[in-house]
């Protein structure tokens, strides 16, 4: 019962605020030792999970590239791309990636996409750029929301397409699981078809959500014009210079 | 063969690379707690090789570990000045390159999709050309590389330092969430050692009465998205409730069919993975890509999609399973 202490270290450590990395590692250490493993073998334990998990961190390996092309202007170039296309408000776009991802998710082609390799250099530019050709100059506010919508979208779609394919981990986690377990036959094609309903619950449910931000920057952007009694003027840049600051004190 | 361990080595050779150039970048107040930990996490990306294939004591590893967490987690580290071109350059720049940008940018995911559908079956002298099980891991790395040859090339610039420079900015932007996933996945494993999943799956059979099959439904169901909000990880939460409630109840007791239990509760444990700060790599890394000043920003935006799905997937097991 004593080992359950991990787990509210997490909560309480969430509940205060403090800094994931040093919840986890207190978390860690603490179930450890309570679970009667000496100090050595938590070290271990440490050491041995970093070492199989290192795959999850793979995607550094993009960073470099990304990066060059932000600095031969991808950004700008997928803003240029977007303001082309007439009548696609931010919503609309964010669906039709959202459509995307799922469905090549669900052919197994979890690699296209991600918020590394698609989702800031292309998607966010692109959504950006919609809203400005609507409202003209982007808040602060309207930004975090259009990045956070972003990103959504694009977990979103990862999580309730890849369902659909059959080799995707989840998948064989539950038939490696259950066949050994309790020896039963299930089969990966069974589960994949299962997971239909929900992902198409899920296109349904966020694709309404992205279509309503268009609405919420909407009444943000009547509403920064009022405040500052006149037609949105203040300039992105000015936004972006109060950025780099704030990020310091996080 | 190609391995995924190369690909490992390269990651780590990237980190220490940053660390080098972070430990001389004055701009940054705190350069050298900085350089130890990106120092340490390269060091740490090779050693685990040796590692993984227990061929060297893991414990020193964790204690790089635990350094990296004290360092990150007590605020040791931070970032210099980034060093950008101006907006003026960019657009420039663009109007030069136009469209052509987007080649690099497809090029990896292209590589990655063809290494891990085409290039799987591929041979040299009977054995596989790319490390088996690691196909994509592999691909995305030599879509890695591939791209940034193409990027190279298509912007005329002779000097690949400028892409580790723009490299190190968007890491330095991430900074220690870039950790985390992999410290959940430890706590993960931590937990199964020390028999936590035993000891919830106990508590939940105490808490069900009787053989009220809704109820139960909605206790899997809630279970596992609870479970994974508190491990940030679906698939550490689907062993302990499925043993708890899915299989014993659902399944032997009330006969609902296996498939529909267990793949439907699966994407409730999904559910959870979208409202916690628990599962970094989904919720906190991509706000640090995209430099959100409210790091929970992607999380407040899938809390309703979340509730709803769950809602759906609670009433999809309800109707179909039995």
């Amino acid at each position: 019962m004593i080992v359950l202490f991990g787990i509210l270290v997490v909560v309480a450590g969430f509940a205060t605020r403090r800094n994931p990395l040093l919840i986890v590692g207190i978390a860690g250490v603490v179930t450890g030792l309570l679970g009667g493993l000496t100090p050595m073998k938590v070290l271990a334990a440490f050491g041995t999970g970093f070492a199989a998990s290192r795959s999850v961190t793979i995607f550094v390996i993009v960073v470099p590239i990304i990066g060059l092309l932000e600095h031969g202007g991808l950004q700008e170039q997928a803003r240029t791309l977007i303001g082309k296309l007439g009548a696609l408000s931010a919503g609309r776009l964010l669906v039709i990636y959202l459509i995307l991802r799922q469905l090549s998710a669900a052919l197994g082609l979890t690699g296209l996409g991600g918020p590394a390799q698609a989702v800031r250099p292309m998607v966010v530019p692109m959504a950006e750029a919609a809203v400005e050709r609507k409202h003209g100059t982007l808040s602060e506010r309207a930004r975090e929301r259009v990045r956070s919508y972003a990103a959504s979208a694009d977990t979103v779609g990862l999580f309730f397409g890849e369902d659909c394919f059959l080799a995707v981990g989840s998948v064989l986690l539950i038939t490696g699981f259950a066949n050994a377990t309790y020896h039963t036959h299930l089969e990966p094609t069974q589960l994949a078809l299962w997971a239909i309903p929900t992902a198409a619950c899920a296109t349904l449910i966020h694709g309404a959500q992205l279509l309503r931000l268009d609405r919420s920057l909407d009444s943000l952007a009547a509403q920064a014009s009022l405040e500052r009694g006149l037609p949105a003027a203040v300039g992105r840049r000015t936004a972006k210079a109060d950025h780099n600051p704030a990020q310091e004190a996080k | 063969m190609i391995q995924a361990e190369w690909l490992y080595w390269l990651v780590g050779a990237l980190f220490l690379a940053v660390a080098a150039q972070m430990a001389t970048d004055r701009s940054n107040p705190k350069r050298f707690g900085s350089a130890a930990f990106w120092g340490l996490l390269g060091l740490s990306f090779v050693y685990g090789t040796w590692v993984a294939r227990k061929t060297a004591p893991a414990a020193p590893l964790g204690a790089a570990v635990l350094i990296m967490i004290v360092l990150a987690g007590c605020g040791f580290t931070g970032r210099g000045a980034p060093r950008t071109p101006s907006p003026e350059q960019r657009t420039a720049s663009a109007a030069r390159l136009g469209n052509r940008l987007f080649i690099p940018a497809l090029t990896i995911p292209l590589v990655a999709v063809v290494c891990s559908t085409l290039a799987k079956h591929w041979r040299i002298g009977g054995r596989p050309l790319l490390q088996t099980g690691s196909e994509t891991i592999v691909g995305l790395g030599l879509g890695a590389l591939i791209a940034l040859a193409v990027a190279l090339l298509l912007m005329r610039e002779r000097n690949p330092n400028v892409a580790l420079h723009a490299g190190r900015g968007l890491l330095e932007s991430i900074g220690w969430a870039l950790l985390l996933p992999q410290l959940l996945s430890v706590l993960g494993s931590i937990f199964q050692v020390a028999g936590v999943g035993t000891q919830v799956g106990k508590l939940t059979t105490h808490i069900l009465p009787g053989d009220n099959k809704y109820l139960a439904v909605v206790l899997y169901c809630v279970g596992m998205a609870l479970f994974t909000v508190i491990m940030g990880n679906a698939f550490a939460a689907f062993p302990v409730m499925t043993a708890a409630i899915g299989w014993p109840i659902l399944v032997t007791q009330l006969h609902g069919d296996p498939a529909v239990v267990l793949a439907v509760g699966m994407l409730a444990g999904f559910c959870g993975t979208l409202v916690t700060p628990m599962a970094a790599n989904f919720n906190l890394v991509p706000a640090a890509l995209l430099e959100l000043k409210d790091q929970y920003g992607p999380i407040k935006a899938q809390i309703p999609t979340a509730g709803a799905l769950l809602v759906c997937n609670i009433a999809i097991i309800a109707f179909f399973a039995f």
